[in-house]
């Protein structure tokens, strides 16, 4: 099985590097003042005043701006490019095209034999494929010369959607037919047997449509030489991941490669590795000898850099009367569009629920569509989706509670991973606390309304199944005047990311988290952290902060102990001062050993998973609708998350992170969906007008977060587990689910739009 | 009025002439022959002095004058030209509201105004909000309340927040809900900010502002 999270480009490697400590240094804190509170962003000004400076923001003097010239066609041959007109039109510093020295960079590597492609392929296989890019004086200019590129095409047939990709006579997008992969298979047990012992069996057929992940700043690079050295500044979620990518797809020592991004305005798994556009921009720097920046329009990041992938499942869930899960089956077939993605994951179906007879078919094919790229728990809200809907009807089926029937089937270990026993395991909690402070009972008995506006509730549970890369260094230095230097190469993705490994530094150090600055996200100054991304940035480098704020305090309480002849169990450190029993604060600055030999430095490791054991996030969700029968239209009017995360961190972005994916969960249940227009293969909606996200209207007025922590000591030495991912798993599935519970119609498609839901109640009217 | 009306006239019989319209769509080579360096240098940068006309902008309260092309946007002259990059680009087309500045303290999308639209009217931008180093009571509220995430979307937030406050002093949920309603977050902090926006308008109240 698959973990259900990589980056696309240069993946990271999982697993402890040799030189990883092998232990926890540390049992995670009991009491906590600083870590937990709800501290505001330590960036927070920065970000409310304007002054945070994005990628996109930047200027450089000489700085010339980049344009992408993209196949309008869905499947083609390019036969013959014509820049001359363009590389004389009035401003224009160099064109670039798979003909241009260094152009010749292989894309989509794969480990192993697969197809592959190139920076500028001559085969395009998807509306909006790279054909050649342009640096000129001014972005007006840029976009002009685009348009005098004199491009021949040989528009070949085209397979839009993913049904008809393996169909006889269908066009092939790679050579040897369009399966990305043989069918990926799971088994345990004996699900035909399980089915037969099985006294309720129910199966639904789903689809969910390919997601966008459009986030507020467009994709993008400013890329400037000095001599052999590179300076990118990226906006990106893993500034590592680009290094290593861009170094090797350039041929340039890493050293030499520096990517930045300390401010960058939202990825959600769509900037995770290296772009396409990001080695443009450096080639193009270097061809001009001028700093180069090169960003998307709105309408490309709809279509070249990435999406949820469409899924078509059918799950088969049967059990005994009292609930008892005896079988689940799934078959999925996913597509990740033109390259090679994951773009199914049957990983809820396999681990959620305690289950000894489980099958899996996974299908993934190519389609002359956009790259697929992981989002936000890449598989799980889609998995969700068909999951979460066939539990909640054969709950029905069983006339048995859903919050019961999936108490019922709560397991203590990780099935998938073969009985390996969880850290901890809130999923019970989740639904016991979750559906007590909802007031599911009173909600669910409730009548559902009369008229035309029918209300109803709904839950539905999840899980994240990834785990970490755990590999991480940071340091902090303390000056004497109580304020700290923090570096880390984690970027904070809008997370809160800063803030948090701020009060870890705090915590330790006894000094206040707005004394802590930080230093971070920047190959060439900081210390490497894996990627932003699969809700691993807190539990992998938090523990190396705090082992590197540990070693600074027992620096400091050595020699503070000599000075004040006293053992050093007996001090603390709060207020930047080093406190004896009685009370009595000795400021940092009064130890003369210190004041001569600041800052202390201290230099800690991510120690690796927990032996045996495996720490992994649960949650349970609820949600209340109103169903307008007469138009189709669902409103959300209240949510509540309740999240085994762990320890919260911090208490603001705890609750941000949770909200932000419940209303990302709206947008996929209700709104949103790539239209692809099966003939041409084109993308109808590349934009925000025509693609729905959701806005402040949608979201739904009442949000409870409630987060579910049961003190695990055993995950990490913070006893932190991951957020972002789950926190978005299972709210389309719960809205779904409480759209049936109004009006007795299954909801099997996303979106939930008007459209499908006015058609199915008129069909059960009829 | 009457200064509007005399500039558009000058604009038109001045600025707009065929030749400088088409060096500005970048047809032909109108440019590099007018200025006589056809060889590797067409001409010295990009902006070509055939297609400017001149602007007067006031913004946050000071004066700025400088050469724009009429097709440049508000947007375009605010982060390009001027460096005031608090005012962020989203789409470039009106869907977003990243770009949200006031005009004449009204919420106004900068991508959707020509910047030459915005002669004589006073523009304000997120950097125009902080007095003495002090936050807005807006501003202060969404650090408060945590009304952000990758702050993107924020200085645009925050702007129509201060537009909201400062036609309706007291808003209900609904009418925040309302007021906010042109700006997008992909993060979802949506509902932090209907909390931010209610905090703000007691503040302001409060503070004894409008």
């Amino acid at each position: 099985m698959k973990a259900g999270f990589g980056s696309q480009q240069g993946a990271a490697v999982p697993g402890g590097p040799p030189g990883t400590p092998a232990e926890s240094s540390a049992a995670t804190w009991g009491e906590t003042l600083v870590v937990g509170a709800a501290v505001p962003r330590v960036d927070g000004w920065q970000r409310v005043t304007g002054t945070a400076v994005y990628p996109l923001d930047l200027q450089f003097p000489g700085m010339l701006h980049a344009a992408v010239l993209r196949c309008p066609h869905a499947h083609a041959r390019v036969k013959r490019v014509d820049t001359s007109r363009a590389a004389r039109m009035p401003g224009v510093r160099a064109v670039l095209t798979a003909a241009s020295p260094g152009a010749d960079v292989p894309w989509y590597p794969q480990r192993g034999k697969g197809p592959t492609s190139k920076l500028f392929d001559p085969h395009c296989r998807y509306a909006g494929e790279e054909v050649a890019a342009v640096a000129a004086e001014t972005l007006f200019q840029a976009r002009e010369a685009l348009a005098v590129i004199d491009v021949e095409y040989e528009v070949l047939p085209c397979v839009a959607e993913m049904e008809e990709a393996l169909l006889p006579g269908a066009p092939p997008i790679h050579g040897g037919g369009n399966r990305q992969n043989e069918t990926l298979r799971y088994q345990r047990g004996d699900v035909a047997k399980g089915f037969a012992e099985a006294d309720a069996v129910v199966e639904l057929s789903f689809r969910t449509a390919c997601e966008i992940h459009t986030p507020m700043e467009v994709h993008g690079s400013v890329a400037r030489w000095e001599g052999d050295t590179l300076t990118v500044w990226d906006t990106t979620q893993g500034v590592f991941a680009v290094r290593d990518a861009l170094a090797s797809a350039l041929g340039l020592p890493r050293a030499k490669v520096r990517v930045i991004s300390q401010y960058m305005g939202g990825g959600f798994g769509s900037k995770l590795g290296l772009n396409k556009h990001t080695v443009m921009a450096a080639l193009l720097a270097r061809a001009t000898g001028r700093p180069v920046k090169l960003f998307l329009s709105r309408e490309e990041t709809f279509l070249c850099v990435g999406n949820r992938p469409p899924n078509r499942l059918t799950v088969r869930a049967g059990a005994k009367k009292d609930g008892t899960l005896v079988a689940l089956e799934m078959k999925a077939l996913g597509t990740g569009g033109a390259y090679p993605h994951m773009p199914t994951s049957a990983y809820l179906v396999t681990d959620l629920y305690a289950c000894p007879n489980v099958a899996v078919e996974e299908d993934n094919v190519f389609t002359n569509t956009g790259p697929g790229r992981p989002f936000r728990a890449p598989g799980f809200p889609p998995c969700a989706w068909a999951l979460e809907q066939t539990i909640d009807a054969l709950a029905e089926k069983l006339r048995i509670d859903p919050v019961e029937l999936r108490l019922k089937n709560v397991p203590s270990v990780s099935q998938q991973r073969g009985g390996v026993p969880y850290t901890s395991t809130g999923l019970a909690e989740c639904l016991r606390r979750g559906a007590e402070a909802f007031g599911w009972k009173a909600a669910r008995a409730r009548a559902r309304g009369r008229g035309h506006l029918r209300r109803g509730v709904g839950v539905a549970a999840g899980m994240w199944g990834y785990d970490g890369e755990p590999r991480a260094t940071a340091s902090v230095s303390l000056f004497a005047d109580g304020s700290a230097l923090l570096n880390t190469g984690a970027s904070d993705i809008g997370t809160g990311t800063k803030t948090v490994l701020a009060q870890v530094v705090a915590e330790e150090l006894g000094i206040a988290p707005e004394r802590v600055r930080i230093e971070h996200a920047d190959t060439g100054t900081t210390q490497y952290a894996p990627a932003s991304g699969g809700s691993q940035t807190v539990v992998v480098n938090a523990p190396a902060v705090r082992e590197a704020a540990q070693q600074v305090r027992r620096e400091l309480l050595e020699l503070a102990a000599a000075a004040l002849s006293r053992p050093q169990e007996e001090l603390r450190l709060a207020g930047g001062a080093v406190v004896t029993p009685e009370g009595t604060a000795h400021p940092f600055a009064s130890f003369q050993a210190f004041v001569a030999s600041q800052p202390l430095v201290g230099v800690g490791r991510r120690h690796p998973h927990p032996k045996g054991k495996v720490a992994l996030p649960f949650v349970a969700q609820f949600a209340e609708v109103e169903v307008n029968t007469r138009t189709g239209e669902v409103r959300v009017l209240r949510m509540l998350g309740a999240q085994d995360s762990g320890r919260v961190m911090n208490r603001l972005t705890f609750e941000s992170q949770v909200f932000g994916g419940i209303v990302m969960g709206v947008g996929f249940a209700l709104t949103e969906a790539r239209v692809v227009d099966r003939r041409t293969g084109t993308v109808v909606n590349a934009n925000w007008h025509d693609y729905k996200i959701p806005t402040i209207k949608d979201c739904p007025a009442e949000l409870t977060c409630l987060p579910v922590d049961l003190q695990d000591r055993e995950c990490n030495s913070v006893g932190a587990k991951g957020l972002g991912e789950p926190a978005t798993i299972p709210t389309a599935a719960a809205i779904a689910n409480a759209v049936y519970h109004a009006v007795g119609v299954r909801v099997t498609d996303t979106p939930a739009s008007p459209v499908q839901i006015a058609a199915l109640l008129q069909r059960r009217e009829g | 009025m009457a200064d509007r009306d005399k500039r558009d006239t000058h604009r038109c019989r001045d600025g707009v002439t065929r030749r400088g319209f088409l060096a500005s769509l970048g047809v032909g080579t109108v440019g590099a022959v007018v200025t006589g360096c056809a060889a590797a240098e067409p001409e010295p940068r990009g902006d070509n002095l055939e297609g400017l006309v001149p602007c007067h902008l006031e913004i946050n309260g000071r004066r700025h004058t400088l050469l724009v092309e009429p097709r440049w946007s508000l947007l375009y002259v605010l982060r390009e030209k001027l460096g005031l990059t608090g005012t962020k680009q989203g789409c470039e087309r009106g869907e977003c509201g990243a770009c949200t500045v006031l005009v004449d303290g009204v919420a106004r999308y900068a991508c959707l105004t020509l910047a030459l639209e915005a002669e004589g009217h006073a523009v304000t931008t997120v950097e125009g909000l902080v007095v003495d180093g002090q936050l807005s009571a807006v501003q202060h509220a969404f650090v408060a309340e945590d009304a952000l995430q990758c702050g993107y979307c924020t200085p645009g937030q925050v702007m129509a927040a201060e537009a909201l406050l400062r036609a309706n002093p007291a808003p209900s949920d609904e009418e925040i809900r309302e007021g906010m309603s042109g700006n997008l977050c992909r993060c979802g902090a949506y509902d932090h900010i209907v909390k931010a926006v209610r905090r703000a308008a007691a503040a302001r109240v409060e503070g004894g502002l409008k």
